[in-house]
């Protein structure tokens, strides 16, 4: 069963409770003169695996109004960056976390460059680095836990549990209150990711990648790599038998010409 | 050159100014694989830049000869440019051994740069460049290495390997067709991160096509080049044919290109006049318009392709791909990645460096071995650096 999180927006007041608790369990640095992670200046980077970053929009009454945006990896249910991976570094396990395995990577960076929500970082100080983004905690999720930045939200701005759940609900919630934009981001983008998100502002005042398509972005490459087999043996064939045939041409050519020379 | 010959390299100002590169690159690219990519501007949003460009997409490109020419050769059978096939082998072998050099400094955990042979990513268009390169590799490392063995007088071990020389250019030719199409692939998953202007499921026939036009294009500027220092007669039958074939394959690759934009309904993208459109304006204009107008010109007057018009048409459909590769992984992606990249000093350094480097070698195995082996006249080495000079002398 895939495991999912569902975001409301509108409820975010900007603490940053859970990029602390991200930070404890993921034992990364802080950095927040260069790096901070909520705020205006709030980003993904190698030691940031979620940010809160704000953004001044116009609310229902016309008035400038703070938004706060979690991000984090999508954690999508056919993800372009383990597919882009070479070694299987990046996989989806089935309980729903995209997870990188540090000791297989090469360090091609395709997975960053191929990510739809241009969500992977790389740490570009060290001397062998890693890519770095959020697990979603998969070792708790597996224990059936909920990831520790939701574990901490003071205001339940986020929720742990089933994909299709989470869906039947987020789309009863956006029915049911006028304020919410008809869109659940993350139900069809990239076909579908484990963190989904309502919101009252449309997703790209916030940050958020729009220009995303909704099919699975794997089965694109999929529907040329199938070829390859086929194509392969058939284009092998077609040019041993020109081979062949030009060599015999030039065979028969030659001992006409030698029978030539001999009357 | 008999054998017994003493190994000789003439040193000339360009070929000091070579070593200098050469010496450049040796230390920054320790440095680097000792410390990271610190002394890049690549960054989360740019993670890959001018080593992507040069020493990988292009790298393979242009290096694309060495595969046609034995193509035609062997396989066409067409025997009129049997002096061309050698040199392109030699281009396309150290072509392939920077492109492997170029990708280990780029590779941020490269000491794991043997991974992909044991673990399988099959999902992944970059594991099958990987595993395409690496094996062409080796194919054209056998192909080229019955030169080398004729040098050291060796001749039976190199009548061993000529033995298989029709299964290797076959082999290559479909390692090849898979690779060079890969390049292309491996920017599909990119869908709504590449401008529209490049993105299409064409993109592997795209590459592939223009690598297959763009390969005997440098064989020709590497013959115009090395002609000179090396005295060599350009071939008036080999090279004609060889214009045409670029053309021909130049001429799909313009059709499949032109059909997919209006197909796609990109053709009013074309001229929005922002950055994207105008750079794919110029690479459509260089690489595709300008050297099929002169191609044409020639082929519907029936006027011969002299050594001028083949050498000018080479260098556009070369400036073509280039700007073509750079596009798809600069300037198409720079919307989606936001933010501005231009290579720093270091990264500069290792791709001139790389590039120096590979020339050096190139020069080295020309002198030294017979490479082209229907040289006119041999010249004697001891007295040639006294007849040349400057620049063009390489």
């Amino acid at each position: 069963m895939s495991r999912a999180v569902l975001v409301d927006l509108t409820k975010c007041f900007g603490c940053g409770a859970c990029t602390v608790a991200c930070k404890l369990w993921n034992e990364k640095k802080y950095d927040d003169a260069k790096k901070p992670t909520v705020g205006e200046n709030a980003k993904l980077c190698d030691i940031n695996w979620t940010v809160v970053d704000k953004h001044v929009v116009k609310d229902a009454s016309g008035k400038d109004a703070w938004r706060f945006a979690k991000k984090q990896c999508l954690h999508c249910n056919e993800p372009a960056c383990a597919s882009s991976c070479l070694v299987g570094a990046l996989r989806k396990t089935e309980d729903g976390p995209v997870v990188y395995s540090p000791d297989l990577c090469v360090g091609c960076r395709y997975c960053m460059v191929a990510c739809p929500f241009n969500i992977p970082t790389y740490e570009w100080e060290r001397s062998f680095p890693e890519v770095s983004k959020c697990q979603m905690c998969s070792t708790r999720v597996a224990r059936n836990e909920m990831p520790a930045c939701v574990s901490v939200c003071p205001n339940q701005v986020m929720k742990f549990g089933e994909r299709d759940q989470l869906l039947k609900e987020a789309h009863t919630l956006i029915a049911s209150n006028s304020l919410y934009i008809k869109h659940v981001y993350g139900e069809k983008e990239a076909g579908g990711t484990a963190w989904m998100y309502v919101s009252d502002q449309p997703f790209e005042k916030l940050g958020y990648r729009t220009a995303v398509r909704n099919e699975p972005l794997p089965a694109y490459t999929w529907k040329i790599l199938n070829k390859i087999p086929a194509a392969l043996i058939g284009w092998t064939g077609i040019l041993t038998g020109i081979y062949l045939f030009t060599k015999r041409r030039d065979a028969v050519r030659a001992s006409k010409k030698d029978k030539e020379r001999e009357k | 050159m008999a054998n017994g010959d003493k190994i000789t390299f003439r040193v000339t100002p360009f070929r000091t100014l070579l070593m200098f590169f050469a010496a450049l690159f040796v230390g920054t690219a320790l440095y680097r694989m000792v410390t990271g990519l610190s002394i890049t501007n690549l960054s989360d949003a740019w993670p890959w830049g001018l080593w992507t460009v040069v020493d990988v997409k292009l790298g393979v490109a242009l290096a694309a000869g060495g595969f046609t020419t034995a193509g035609i050769y062997y396989v066409l059978g067409i025997k009129k440019i049997k002096s061309v096939v050698e040199p392109a082998l030699l281009t396309a072998w150290l072509g392939y051994c920077m492109v492997a050099l170029g990708l280990l400094i780029d590779l941020g955990r490269w000491y794991n740069f043997w991974h992909p042979i044991f673990f399988w990513g099959h999902h992944s268009v970059m594991f099958e460049l990987y595993i395409c390169v690496l094996l062409y590799t080796i194919v054209l490392t056998i192909e080229f290495i019955p030169t080398l063995f004729h040098r050291f007088g060796w001749i039976r071990t190199a009548g061993f390997f000529k033995g298989f020389t029709a299964l290797l250019v076959i082999a290559g030719i479909a390692l090849s067709t898979m690779h060079q199409s890969s390049l292309g692939s491996m920017y599909v998953l990119m869908a709504g991160k590449l401008d529209q202007l490049w993105w299409t499921l064409m993109l592997p026939i795209l590459y592939f096509s223009s690598a297959v036009a763009v390969g005997p294009a440098v064989v020709a500027c590497e013959s115009a080049l090395s002609g000179k220092s090396h005295n060599h007669k350009w071939d008036d039958e080999a090279m004609p044919f060889l214009a045409k074939w670029s053309g021909y394959v130049l001429s799909f690759y313009a059709l499949v290109r032109f059909t997919d934009l209006i197909v796609r309904g990109q053709l009013q993208r074309l001229f929005a006049f922002d950055i994207q459109s105008l750079m794919c304006l110029l690479e459509l204009f260089v690489g595709c318009v300008l050297p099929l107008f002169f191609f044409w010109l020639y082929t519907i007057r029936g006027r011969f392709m002299d050594k001028k018009m083949i050498v000018r048409n080479s260098i556009l459909i070369i400036l073509g791909v280039v700007l073509n590769r750079s596009n798809v992984v600069l300037t198409g992606m720079a919307k989606a990645a936001g933010g501005t990249y231009f290579p720093s000093i270091g990264e500069i350094t290792i791709t001139l460096g790389l590039i120096s480097f590979g020339v050096l070698i190139y020069l080295f195995i020309v002198e030294n071995f017979e490479v082209f082996s229907h040289q006119e006249e041999k010249e004697d080495m001891g007295i040639s650096h006294t007849k040349t000079n400057g620049a063009l002398s390489l």
